[in-house]
């Protein structure tokens, strides 16, 4: 079973070659930590978003392993130099088939 | 006027088999108060065993690294956390990758960040989850094969993972 779910990126439109860029990822998810119980005492299956990555011109230029002491709806700030225009592809993948992934373009003068 | 010996409430004499029974009793209680403290410091030897995974024998530093968490948090399910490493971020010398370890959660490790020289700083902040009052441990492992560690101590209110559904 695939799944997936909202997700959004915010990279600046625009940038001077060599600057610094903020860039801030978010994907919707529950991330079920699965040390949670329901009300009859079941406990919850875990269900998170394992690996988060980033690429800048097919180049993986920053990746993270999730744990469930994530928060739900994992939101992730970080930087990377702008080198180049082109693209840059997101990409969230988690339990039970979890994948989205989302892309943003830059223009670098 | 002798009571009987057979008329006295039974409760009066003190058996074998009795002491025996309140002996293991005692012994049971014992074994209870000293086994409490070490499930609460299992926590926390659990994350000693996590940072030694990851720093597998090196020896580590404290400098360069600062963790950013509120030091007074109401709910543990959403605490802006960020972290930094001072690095040149250069081909020779970089931050490769930053792993956060929390004391007090039920599983140690919250996130693992891999940097390459092009992220052009080493900063990272994202939300994470807390079980309960801790420290949180930041460990850096460098290009050149050396860690750096730190820490930041916080108050949580409201726990995560207690709520029911």
């Amino acid at each position: 079973m695939s799944k997936t779910s909202r997700t959004s990126v915010t990279v600046p439109a625009s940038a001077k070659k060599g600057a610094i860029i903020e860039i801030r990822a978010i994907a919707q998810h529950d991330m079920e930590s699965g040390f949670r119980y329901t009300e009859s005492g079941k406990l919850i299956l875990r269900d998170i978003i394992r690996v988060f990555t980033c690429s800048y011109n097919n180049i993986e230029v920053f990746k993270a392993d999730f744990y469930p002491g994530i928060g739900a709806n994992p939101l992730i700030i970080f930087t990377t130099i702008a080198l180049e225009s082109g693209t840059l592809e997101f990409k969230w993948v988690g339990d039970d088939g979890y994948e989205a992934v989302n892309q943003a373009h830059i223009t670098v003068s | 006027m002798k009571i009987p010996f057979t008329l006295l409430p039974k409760r009066h004499h003190v058996t074998r088999r009795m002491w025996l029974g309140r002996m293991q009793k005692l012994g049971l209680f014992a074994l209870g108060t000293y086994l409490i403290p070490s499930l609460v410091f299992a926590k926390k030897e659990d994350a000693v065993a996590a940072i030694q995974k990851i720093i597998g024998g090196a020896k580590i530093e404290t400098q360069r690294v600062t963790l950013v968490i509120p030091p007074l948090v109401e709910n543990g399910n959403l605490v802006v956390l960020k972290v930094s490493v001072e690095s040149p971020m250069t081909t020779d010398d970089y931050v490769r990758a930053i792993h956060v370890i929390a004391e007090g959660n039920p599983l140690p490790n919250i996130f693992t960040a891999y940097l390459t020289p092009r992220s052009g700083t080493a900063t990272v902040t994202t939300r994470v989850r807390l079980a309960d009052s801790q420290r949180v441990w930041a460990i850096a492992q460098m290009s050149n094969g050396s860690f750096y560690q730190g820490y930041a101590e916080t108050l949580v209110t409201l726990s995560a993972c207690t709520e029911l559904v």
